[in-house]
């Protein structure tokens, strides 16, 4: 059997593993288009882009791990077209290989400016080890940096850049800062904590255009009140695109990513995919969603390989993720949707707190901030189904480790 | 280069070499041990990374600091001596000989 893994990130890495551990025997190879072995991504924005961790350290594995789990890798190339009734994918190069199994593990890719950019040169995009190699460059004391779009990698590379001493502003569309992903208490508690160390949040400020040249900087994003800023550097986090199109070709079910089911499982029973490009059932959510996050890469690769290897399906977490931001630590479990009230527990000002989303008296997701035995206890209850009761949530001499035994054993 | 001691979650032993300048996280895994899911990869935010540490050694290591201790004294296989985030514990040669134990998924 030869199981074809197209895409070299962490959701392929992770098939990798879970299939060479769940003892799988046959060939397998590798085809990623970035010409390194797969990396993490979180450091990017992060301790990589700070310059705290160096280039050597962002490999999620060792070329002889690869070797000594007989992978073919075939990094720096590209799969083009899947051709599901030969079973084989073609490659960049001209060549083929048949497959018994195919993996799609293909991710997501910026979304671009939807607005004209006269400056190309100026204008980077925040998601590849070659985008932030162009970045570093640019990070000098001193420089005006313009972020687009007040997501969590554009929080991120703020705090980093002035870390470092650059001018930062962050322009976002929306009236709040994470308008998608957090609730307004979260936006407002970020908006403060970067306002407070003078980076510039402009919320309700849509980009137009970003000319060339300008009053002293090197380019001029323009806003849709005609305001003018001089930026040296323009960096865009306004969200990512599933890389489904080839999925799509090739008469997969797509919408707004690949469609899988709990195995990971595409529309075609011999197809798999796994990370970024999916669109997943939310099982202790309800509904159909993207997730964007290592976590989600992680499990799905894991089930991918289960189901290839016809092992029973390994258990199925509550989405999570993380953020860091100057000394923060953003610890997020569950998703917010479809909740209908929030608590808050701890203290907001002291820089140490956690949100509670409850629909009714179910547990649905958790932001904690500095609050790690929050998380960690969001992670068993929202799975377990736990009611939770909200003014016990509030009360911080009842620990959450207690709290969340309590409604565990009732669960 | 200091030579660690394994016994994986499924009880198997084995030793390794590992390099110093990484973190003992970024060893092991580097080494093969998959069960070190290590998430996060290293920014203390997950608890995927906990090793349980021989008691002979444990009070040999620096000791934990408060965002680990915060992260790992709430797992379930948490044990106050021997409970350690691998991510947070850099390699060193002072580290030869040492013995840990994968623990539990929490
Ligand atoms: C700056 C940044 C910070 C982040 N921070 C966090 C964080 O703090 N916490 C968190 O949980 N998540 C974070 N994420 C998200 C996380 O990194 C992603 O969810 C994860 O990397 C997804 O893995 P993946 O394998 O699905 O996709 P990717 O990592 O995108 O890998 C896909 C790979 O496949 C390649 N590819 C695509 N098409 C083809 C083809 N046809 N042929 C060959 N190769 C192809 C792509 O070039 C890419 O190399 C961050 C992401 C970024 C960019
Ligand atoms: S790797 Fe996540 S806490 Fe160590």
């Amino acid at each position: 059997m030869h199981v074809v893994i197209v895409g070299g990130g962490q959701a392929a890495q992770q098939t990798i593993a879970s299939l060479r551990q769940g003892g799988f025997d046959g060939r397998l190879t590798l085809v990623g288009d970035e010409p390194v072995l797969p990396y993490q991504r979180p450091p990017l924005s992060k301790a990589y882009m700070l310059g705290e961790l160096p280039a050597e350290r962002l490999p999620l594995r060792p070329e002889p791990w690869y070797t000594e789990r007989r992978v073919d890798l075939l990094l720096g190339r590209r799969v083009t077209a899947i051709d599901r009734s030969a079973r084989r994918v073609q490659l960049d190069d001209g060549g083929a290989l048949a497959y018994d199994r195919l993996v799609l593990a293909t991710g997501a890719r910026p979304r671009p400016l939807p607005v004209p950019v006269a400056a190309p040169d100026a204008v980077f995009d925040l998601r590849s080890l070659a985008d932030v190699e162009g970045i570093r460059a640019g990070l000098q004391a001193g420089r005006r940096l313009v972020i687009v779009g007040g997501g969590y990698i554009g929080l991120e590379a703020a705090a980093v850049a002035h870390s470092l001493g650059l001018d930062v502003t962050v322009l976002e569309r929306a009236e709040r800062l994470l308008a998608r992903v957090a609730s307004p208490t979260l936006s407002e508690f970020y908006r403060q904590q970067h306002s407070r160390r003078g980076v510039a949040i402009r919320t309700g400020a849509q980009l137009t255009a970003v000319e060339a040249g300008g009053d002293g900087g090197l380019v001029t994003p323009v806003l849709a009140s005609g305001e003018r800023l001089a930026a040296d550097l323009v960096l865009t986090g306004i969200g990512i695109l599933p890389n489904a199109e080839m999925a799509a070709e090739a008469g997969l079910d797509v919408a707004e990513g690949i469609v899988v089911d709990r195995d990971a499982r595409t529309s075609d029973p011999l197809i798999f995919a796994a990370g970024d490009c999916t669109r997943r059932p939310l099982v202790h959510h309800g509904g159909h969603g993207r997730l964007e996050s290592v976590h989600n890469a992680v499990e799905q690769g894991k089930l991918a390989a289960a189901a290839i290897l016809d092992q029973p399906r390994p258990a199925e977490d509550c989405p999570w993720f993380w953020s860091d931001q100057y000394d923060l630590k953003l610890q997020i479990a569950g998703l917010a949707a479809g909740s209908d009230h929030t608590v808050v527990r701890g203290e907001p000002e002291a820089g140490r707190f956690a949100l509670f989303y409850f629909a009714g008296d179910r547990l649905r997701a958790v932001e904690a901030v500095n609050s790690a035995p929050e998380f960690l206890a969001a992670k068993k209850l929202i799975p377990a189904g736990a009611r939770l009761d909200a003014t016990a949530v509030a009360d911080t001499s009842v620990k959450m480790r207690d709290l969340a035994a309590a409604a565990l054993a009732a669960a | 280069m200091p030579t660690i001691h394994v016994t994986d979650r499924d009880g198997s032993q084995s030793s390794f070499e590992a390099r110093p300048g990484l973190t003992l996280m970024e060893a092991l895994r580097g080494a093969g041990y998959d069960s070190i899911e290590a998430i996060c990869g290293g920014n203390c935010s997950c608890a995927t990374c906990h090793v349980l540490i021989d008691p002979d050694w444990a009070d040999t290591l620096p000791p934990r600091a408060n965002d680990e201790d915060d992260l790992v004294a709430d797992t379930d296989a948490y044990d106050e001596t021997r409970s350690r985030l691998s991510c947070q514990i850099a390699v060193t040669d002072a580290l030869d000989g040492l013995r840990l134990t994968v623990a539990p998924e929490d």
